[in-house]
């Protein structure tokens, strides 16, 4: 009796798996717990304190790019958070870029063109086999080569490249600026219910609407045209050269153009390759059957291809973007001020809280890393096929 | 009665880089006639119908379909397409809309259909294929059999006036083959201009009007289905029907 209940639970195949499973679970925790009390033992016999409480220390030190005001009296708490925002930034600025260049190589590569089609090759070859690191390094050295302030290069009349960065022109916000930036929001909220009901007038006439021309007009003029009524509410204080650096405007730091062209470049060069064997996936035969009912090469990649790539292109597009996002780490070879440069490098050493600051910025790019995730996964269910095609 | 001539090819030659795939190919289908095609592997078969709706372009020759010449002219490849539905060997439907999407596609997009129309009209033909219940599936939910019969009532909602069949049964199990044939002879008794690729002699003994055996880019034989089975002309078609009959 009691060996065929042990039988049992050894050879059926779920409480076997569960046993397995709890098993590997309870060894992982006595492991970690062993660890983490060695940890404070050791820490604690050399006299090193630990816990969190530096972080309302004052820092001590500035920090040159940031998205908040930062002075070197603010606490290394708020100094993680200029980091995080930097981070943000460089992240999200990088896959959109990303993004916009891959599709664009991507889909260049299957060109029928034989110079562009070469082109996209070569430079797809290139930087996904040269390490980013030394890229980063290349695009920052050319920047910092760049005239100096005193010649620098003019740009659209208004913007000047020079070796401290781009000069550009800095927005100021005057009474009444927030209802143009309402009338944004709401006209791509305005868009959207728009967008569902052309469609819904196209299921009943049949008449096919210019639906993303009239909603991208939407969108464009509608903040042009509430701007003027308003009374112009934004002005733009221009760079000027006085002496020797621009006074008023702002700029953009090289640092943060030499981490965005350097992350973006190479990780398009990825993207693309993603692009292109997602259209490759889609069979000859779709196209031909879409050509053979009579629909347009534009309607064939819009209504046939593209769905059907997508589904090949998300997962990898995924990866390239948790890629691009711990890659942003490498800012602190170029002194872009990143969580790991100010925080996870300053700090740390005036601190000498390696362990804390370390499991902070580690879950702070776990966290970042796993929201991508789930957004990506979700855009990815919504695109699969059902049944097994 | 005057016959109307709606398929016309003269003189057709198209090479593949250096090889020389369809080689003087006349042909005249008139409104209402079932061809069936036959012949070995490679013969270009498949490469004649697909000249037909312009998925291969022929370079020499005319090809006439409904009095509009096909050329280079994008105008007139929409016209003869709309009028010519195609079945292929793998069905090709599109995996990521559901059937009655898939079959409603077009009267949307190319006619302009109102969408509660083109889905009514896409009922209709699923009914006639016999699967109205699989509406709201998607190809990869149906058998292999079911899937080419949603791909004929896809291409017959444009209301063709002329269907080409590739081999629409070659990748089907024997117990599916029937009900797509089945579709099939339906559709000739109702009187569309067919023209089909197969290896099934007994629908094409049911059906078809003319024969054709193609060889090695040529039309070799083209009789009508009593004299072609029971008095072959040329050596080739004899040899071929001897394998293809015997098997
Ligand atoms: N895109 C292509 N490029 C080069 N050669 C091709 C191409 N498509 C077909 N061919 C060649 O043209 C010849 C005729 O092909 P086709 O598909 O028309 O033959 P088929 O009679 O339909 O044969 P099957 O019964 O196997 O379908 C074959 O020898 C084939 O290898
Ligand atoms: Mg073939």
């Amino acid at each position: 009796m009691q060996t065929s209940l042990i039988r049992k639970i050894i050879f059926d195949e779920k409480s076997r798996s569960l046993l397995v499973q709890t098993l590997v679970i309870g060894l992982f925790a006595v492991f970690i717990y062993l660890i983490v009390q060695q940890t404070a033992y050791n820490l604690e016999k050399r006299g090193i304190s630990s816990g969190f409480d530096f972080l309302n220390m004052s820092a001590g030190y500035d920090i040159s790019i940031r998205l908040i005001p930062f002075t070197s009296e603010d606490t290394h708490l708020r100094a993680y958070f200029v980091g995080l925002l930097n981070t943000l930034l460089i992240a999200i600025c990088g896959c959109f870029l990303a993004t916009i260049l891959g599709f664009l190589v991507g889909i260049i590569r299957l060109s029928t063109n034989w110079l562009f089609r070469n082109i996209a090759y070569v430079y797809v070859e290139f930087t996904r086999n040269v390490p980013v690191l030394l890229q980063i390094i290349l695009y920052y050295s050319i920047l910092l080569h760049l005239p100096k302030t005193k010649q620098a290069i003019p740009i659209f009349e208004n913007f000047f490249l020079s070796n401290r960065g781009l000069f550009s022109p800095s927005p100021i916000f005057k009474d009444g600026f927030s209802i143009v930036a309402w009338s944004f929001v709401l006209a791509i909220v305005f868009t959207f219910f728009l967008k569902k009901s052309l469609k819904k007038k196209q299921e009943v006439s049949g008449k096919q609407y210019p639906i993303f021309l009239i909603n991208s007009a939407i969108i464009i003029f509608t903040p042009i045209f509430v701007y003027y009524i308003m009374g112009r509410p934004l002005d733009f204080e221009l760079p000027v050269l006085k002496g020797f650096n621009f006074k008023g405007g702002m700029v953009i730091k090289p640092e943060f153009i030499g981490m965005l062209l350097g992350l973006s470049i190479y990780t398009a060069a990825f993207i693309s390759e993603t692009v292109r064997s997602g259209i490759i996936s889609v069979s000859k035969g779709q196209r031909e059957a879409s050509q053979a009912l009579g629909l347009k090469s534009n309607l064939v990649m819009r209504l046939i291809v593209i769905p059907q790539a997508l589904r090949v292109i998300i997962p990898p597009l995924t990866s390239q973007y948790l890629n691009l996002t711990k890659n942003s780490s490498l800012g602190i070879a170029i002194g872009y001020a990143d969580l790991v440069h100010g925080f996870g490098g300053i700090s740390l050493n005036q601190t000498g809280r390696a362990i804390e600051i370390m499991l902070m910025v580690m879950l702070t790019y776990l966290t970042i890393s796993l929201t991508i995730s789930v957004f990506m996964n979700i855009y990815n269910k919504s695109v699969q096929f059902k049944g097994n095609a | 009665m005057s016959t109307e001539q709606v398929i016309q090819l003269d003189k057709v030659n198209k090479w593949y880089d250096d090889f020389h795939v369809l080689k003087d190919i006349d042909l005249i289908v008139e409104k209402g006639q079932k061809i069936v095609i036959c012949g070995p592997s490679g013969s270009g078969k498949s490469t004649m119908i697909r000249c037909i709706n312009r998925l291969e372009a022929h370079q020499n020759g005319t090809i006439i379909v409904h009095g509009t010449e096909l050329t280079n002219d994008l105008k007139n490849i929409d016209i003869i397409r709309k009028n010519v539905g195609m079945v292929f060997q793998q069905f090709n439907l599109f995996p990521h809309l559901s059937v009655i999407d898939n079959i409603s596609l077009a009267p949307i997009w190319v006619k302009k259909m109102p969408k509660g129309e083109a889905e009514e009209v896409a009922m209709a033909y699923l009914e006639k294929v016999k699967i109205p219940e699989q509406a709201q599936k998607f190809p990869g939910q149906l058998s292999g059999g079911q899937q080419q019969r949603v791909a004929i009532a896809r291409s017959l909602a444009m209301n063709p006036d002329i269907m080409l069949f590739d081999e629409p049964t070659s990748a089907l199990d024997p117990e599916m083959i029937k009900e797509v044939l089945d579709v099939m002879i339906q559709l000739a008794e109702e009187g569309m201009t067919m023209l089909v690729v197969t290896h099934e002699m007994g629908f094409a003994k049911t059906v078809a009007d003319q024969m054709i055996f193609m060889d090695e880019g040529r039309i070799v034989e083209q009789a009508k289905p009593e004299d072609f089975f029971n008095n072959p002309k040329s050596d080739r078609t004899k040899l071929f029907l001897s394998q293809i009959l015997n098997h």
